[in-house]
């Protein structure tokens, strides 16, 4: 409807400059008896007029054709019809419709694609660099000497580096079908290092090649991009492991907290995950109509959801088993057998949806072998950021020196009138809100329902064990670099058979290091 | 020998008693009270029944490393799922060509993935004694393995726990792969007979059902006299302090390593009469949620006592045929709540309980 | 074998003190993060000598103790076993089956257990695991356990469970639990803690009596104590031997005064 409209707008405005347009310049007259004749070829050659002609009117002429609005009167009135209603192509006036006698002009598939062609080719004149530089790289694959010619002219004139680059590229493209072999040999040559995959598709016939020297020069090319491309792949897989990464470390640094600071084994720290998740989805539900902000709103929501039912966890059970791991352990599995039991009678034994908002989806495109997407990137830096905030509440504030006291010497501390009950459940609170707010960022990248904890209680209590219990870097380090393992095992072992791995290592790991990565020194070390 | 083994075994003796009176009632009332008598027992229940005696068997071998060597194994179901799947093998290979495809020499999971020919760790299932043997032998080896590793290096606590269930999670993603063997997702099942007797027929549910009864009583003198000796007495000296029993001069790690391994062992006969009772075998053994819970129920029935698991496997076993029956949503609060409340409040266990009880009136007694 | 009586099953190697000493300390060096806990400690003891050590907290007599035994291994220095055992290639259980027994500073005793089975545990023996799976206590290990519990005087709490006792009769067990062993060599820390003067005076006997045939060192914070029974006193200080000698001489050694009684 809207190109419809466009359409017939172009050609009314365009009407009043026709009465200036030259004759010359009016293609009306070549293009009418070719049209007349109604033949492929003819029709192929008014197509070709078209384009290269200089009438202003012409890319509404090829959008026209294209969407197949125009329409031929065996008196020889070319009409552009839409919508019931009718213009002439020569004088701009409206006809009378309905009139029956007006054939439509057909196009075939070839023509089309032939009109596709002619138009990107104008886009390559559009004011807008992205117009032009779209345009340009749509028509790199069907580059013909007449375009190259086309475009050797416009980089003269092109401004824009990106546009040039295409058009560089499109001329060296082009040069590998040059006559002569100096030309071809340097095409080549300069198409090393490019990853546009139409110079991998038009070098690799090449390295075939009858002439030696083009062949040769082609495998090393070639290989170049190749090699390039490798580097580029694995650093895609890097960027897949970070981000893997980034949610075991937002997964396990609460736990981190709880388990390393406190020695509490919080088996429920997967379901306060889950109910931060489930507080995005009912933020969600509550503010429908702001997807895009409510994501930011449901990271302190949840926080304190999940923070105030850890606290609510430590003051009913855990406090009375200070000391008693194992049976901590017990408990808290307990309560997560109830949180989720409970999300399944009030909420729903299903997943529920949440959306994602528009600025996560998306990618940061780095070139064409290379892109970025949008939330795993956000999930990077938003663990970052997590952790940041995390090690600055511990370093900084003076609840973070409580809690470093109590977990050192809990009875030295409270001779010092630190109040541990009271830092007890702050710090518990604090591990659980950060769950809660763990639990907003898996709610973009997995399926939100009852049992979304219990995927990520193993892994994470793996992050704190393998990186050091009771040191937040080495759960930053254990976190990141299982993430990255794990997808660098990804494309020989799958993906299951690469957790397994995983697994395994850390378990032959902790036999030869029982304290982690990075050991936590000290007096609270020792058993 | 059997007495000396039972002395000073209050608990022991009534709880093999009232077995031992089971076993041989429930056939009777089965097998000679007819079907409408309301004394009969039907035979589905008598497989009900067996399961929970596997139960308590795989209880048993929980209480074992968890109330006298002090170890929380958090993945004691894996040992009870290996040999579940060693005797699920022997069963599949004995469906021969009656299965849906009729390929004598494939189960049909493997005709299924378009496998041409059995795999070589199938190779002896089709024999009773072989897979009898790797029932117990599997379970062993692994936990063999992870023992000697993990106690060698000394890791401990709850790290050993978290060990333990990453080791059962590990086996969970392993044996979900088709690419395994074990008929992936699905597992094994569709079991026909066993020695040539119908899985289906009364006769062998209640062979199975003495059977499971039998290993129950063997696998607790077996624990009982283990605990009697001196062994068991280092046992406990390792779980109540460990590093003065290495002063002494004994080798800890080997001490854990050979009662972990027994204890895998029984864990794996467990899993072996379980199969059959219940006519599948799927990787959901391997869940760590089922390797917690044999240990909620060791805790309830009284860690340390061995016939405190047997009556707690039983008791929480039994709860959960009758909630999921009556209310479905219910039986997982009351699980999590007696996670919490045995742990909190009970951490004696039931046994407990009835302990306090008469150390009360022994000491009234004495005052008296 | 069959009566696991006198002969060392577990270590190949037979104790070697041909050259009189039994214990070599050389050089050894630990430090904890830093921290330098023993300092080029050498210490030599012979057979038969009851050795006492002081040292103000710190000294690091109880670090010494954990490398003796295994407990802690130095980051240089040797420990020798008579001429032939070599202490830092070995775990503690090979170490106590060697015939180095220790009794702890905090009494600790298997809780749970009977008195009697404190003492059957302790045991010296076959401490393999087939093996205890059959022990069964022959008649001359009952008599010994009946013998050590008249010396160390808990005859009457021969089924108590060891958690019930008092510190002071914790104590007892624990050098009962050390007797049992019949190591060559006693590691003994703060042995009269707890202690009423009455039974200091016979824990001093009993220790006197005992070298001679063993060894003994003695860590013991009580002067008094450290008197009434050492021939030879050595003084830790700051990971190392400051001074050596005999009670006399040692408390008169200005070096000693210096640091006992500060700068």
């Amino acid at each position: 409807m809207m190109k419809h409209l466009l359409t017939l707008f172009l050609f009314s405005l365009l009407s009043i400059t026709n009465a200036q347009a030259t004759q010359e310049n009016d293609v009306l007259p070549t293009i009418l008896p070719l049209l007349q004749e109604n033949t492929v070829a003819s029709k192929q050659q008014a197509i070709n007029t078209i384009a290269t002609s200089s009438d202003p009117r012409k890319a509404a002429y090829l959008q026209a054709l294209l969407a197949g609005e125009l329409y031929l009167h065996p008196d020889g009135t070319l009409a552009l019809i839409t919508n019931n209603q009718a213009l002439d192509a020569k004088t701009t006036e409206a006809l009378q419709l309905p009139d029956t006698e007006f054939k439509k002009i057909t196009t075939t598939n070839n023509l089309r694609s032939q009109l596709r062609k002619a138009l990107e080719q104008l886009n390559m004149t559009d004011p807008d660099p992205k117009v032009r530089l779209q345009a340009a790289t749509n028509l790199l694959s069907t580059i013909t000497p007449e375009i190259a010619q086309y475009w050797r002219q416009l980089l003269g004139t092109e401004t824009d580096s990106k546009v040039k680059a295409a058009l560089q590229l499109g001329l060296d493209l082009a040069d590998l079908n040059a006559t002569e072999k100096s030309t071809r040999l340097q095409a080549i040559q300069l198409l090393a290092g490019n990853l546009a995959p139409e110079v991998r598709k038009r070098l690799q016939p090449l390295t075939t090649d009858s002439d030696p020297d083009i062949a040769q020069a082609a495998q090393r090319s070639l290989k170049q991009i190749n090699d390039q491309i490798k580097l580029y792949s694995y650093a895609e897989t890097l960027f897949f492991g970070l981000s893997l990464g980034s949610v075991l470390v937002l997964a396990a640094i609460g736990l981190a907290i709880t388990f390393g600071v406190m020695g509490v084994i919080n088996m429920a720290h997967g379901e306060l995950m889950m109910l931060g998740a489930y507080t995005t989805y009912f933020i969600q539900q509550l503010l429908p109509n702001f997807i895009d902000y409510s994501l930011i709103l449901a990271i302190p929501a949840a926080f304190i959801v999940s923070g105030l039912m850890g606290i609510l966890i430590e003051r009913t059970v855990i406090r009375h088993l200070y000391g008693r791991p194992l049976e901590t352990l017990l408990a808290t599995f307990g309560i997560s057998l109830i949180l989720q039991q409970l999300v399944r009678t009030v909420v729903s034994p299903q997943n529920v949806p949440v959306a994602n908002p528009s600025w996560m989806s998306g990618s940061l495109e780095i070139n064409s072998v290379l892109s970025l997407t949008y939330n795993r990137l956000y999930i990077v830096i938003f663990c970052l950021i997590v952790f940041t905030l995390l090690f600055m509440v511990l370093r900084k504030t003076n609840l973070g020196l409580q809690v470093r006291a109590v977990s050192q010497n809990r009875a030295m501390a409270r001779a010092m009138g630190v109040r541990s009950a009271r830092v007890d459940a702050l710090t518990f609170g604090l591990g659980s809100g950060i769950a809660g707010v763990a639990g907003v960022a898996l709610s973009q990248l997995t399926n939100v329902g009852p049992n979304l904890g219990q995927s990520y209680i193993i892994d994470s209590f793996m992050v704190v064990v393998f990186g050091g219990v009771g040191n937040l870097w080495g759960t930053l380090v254990a976190g990141l670099s299982l993430g990255v393992v794990n997808k660098l095992l990804e494309p020989w072992a799958g993906a299951v058979l690469a957790k397994i791995l995983v697994l395994i290592f850390i378990i032959l790991f902790i036999q030869k290091r029982p304290r982690g990565l990075f050991p936590q020194k000290g007096r609270a070390a020792g058993d | 020998m059997l007495l000396t083994i039972l002395r000073n075994d209050r608990g022991g003796q009534i709880m093999l008693s009232v077995l031992l009176a089971t076993l041989i009632a429930v056939p009777l009332l089965n097998l000679l009270v007819p079907a409408g008598n309301p004394l009969h027992v039907p035979t589905y229940l008598v497989t009900l029944m067996g399961k929970y005696l596997t139960y308590a068997l795989l209880a048993i071998a929980v209480d074992l490393v968890w109330g006298y060597l002090g170890i929380l194994s958090l993945g004691h179901g894996a040992f009870f799922a290996l040999g579940g799947y060693a005797m699920g093998m022997y069963l599949m290979r004995q469906i021969g060509d009656r299965g849906v495809y009729g390929n004598p020499d494939l189960p049909d999971f493997m005709v299924f993935l378009n496998w041409k020919e059995l795999p070589w760790f199938w190779y002896g299932f089709d024999m009773f004694w072989f897979a009898m043997i790797m029932v117990i032998l599997v379970p062993g080896v692994l936990a063999f393995l992870f023992g000697w590793l993990a106690f060698r290096s000394r890791v401990t606590g709850v790290y050993l726990s978290i060990m333990t269930q990453a080791l059962t999670y590990a086996l969970l993603l392993a044996f979900f792969r088709n690419e395994m063997g074990f008929g992936g997702n699905n597992g094994l099942t569709d079991f026909k007979d066993i020695l040539g007797f119908s899985l289906q027929a009364d006769g062998t549910r209640i062979a199975l059902f003495i059977a499971s009864g039998i290993a129950v009583i063997a696998g607790y003198l077996l624990c009982r006299y283990i605990i009697n000796s001196k062994l068991g007495r280092v046992v406990v000296a390792i779980r109540d302090a460990e590093s003065r029993t290495r002063f002494v001069g004994y080798k800890v790690e080997n001490y854990k390593v050979w009662v972990f391994t027994v204890s895998a062992m029984l864990a794996g006969i467990a899993g072996a009469l379980y199969v059959p009772q219940v006519g599948i075998i799927n990787p959901g053994e391997f869940s760590p949620l089922n390797s917690i819970e044999i240990v909620i129920w060791v805790a309830i029935g009284g860690r340390a006592t061995l016939y405190g698991a047997v009556l707690g496997a039983i008791l929480v076993n039994y709860s959960k045929t009758v909630f999921t029956g009556l209310m479905p949503e219910s039986w997982l609060f009351m699980l999590g709540a007696l996670f919490v409340l045995v742990t909190l409040y009970l951490p004696q266990g039931l046994a407990g309980i009835v302990n306090q009880f008469k150390a009360r009136r022994s000491s009234k007694q004495v005052t008296a | 074998m069959s009566d696991g009586e006198g002969a060392r099953f577990i270590t190949e190697q037979k104790l070697d003190t041909s050259h009189k000493a039994i214990l070599y300390l050389e050089d050894l060096n630990v430090s904890f993060d830093g921290f330098k806990a023993i300092n080029n400690l050498s210490l030599y003891i012979d057979k038969g000598e009851l050795r006492c050590i002081i040292g103000p907290n710190g000294a690091g007599k109880t670090t010494m103790m954990d490398i003796i035994t295994g407990k802690t291994k130095p980051d240089s220095g040797q420990a020798w076993f008579g001429q032939t055992i070599d202490l830092l290639k070995m775990t503690e259980p090979e170490i106590a089956n060697a015939g180095i027994g220790r009794k702890f500073q905090k009494p600790t005793v298997f809780e749970s257990h009977t008195v009697a089975e404190n003492l059957e545990l302790a045991m010296h023996g076959n401490k393999s695991v087939w093996y205890s799976l059959k022990a069964k206590l022959t008649g001359t290990q009952q008599f010994l356990i009946d013998d050590t519990l008249r010396t160390i005087g808990l005859t009457e709490h021969y089924y108590r469970p060891a958690g019930a006792l008092s510190h002071g009769q914790k104590q007892w067990l624990e050098i009962g639990m050390l007797l049992v062993q019949e190591p060559h060599l006693m590691l003994v820390d703060e042995p009269v803690a707890g202690m009423t003067h009455q039974e200091m005076d016979r824990t001093a006997e009993l220790l006197v009596s005992l070298a001679g045939e063993r060894s003994v060192v003695v860590v013991e914070h009580d002067m008094e104590f450290v008197r009434s029974i050492a021939d030879k006193v050595t003084v830790l200080h700051q990971g190392s031997v400051l001074a050596e000698g005999s009670m006399d001489e040692v408390q008169n050694d200005p070096r000693v005064i210096e640091v006992y009684l500060g700068e």
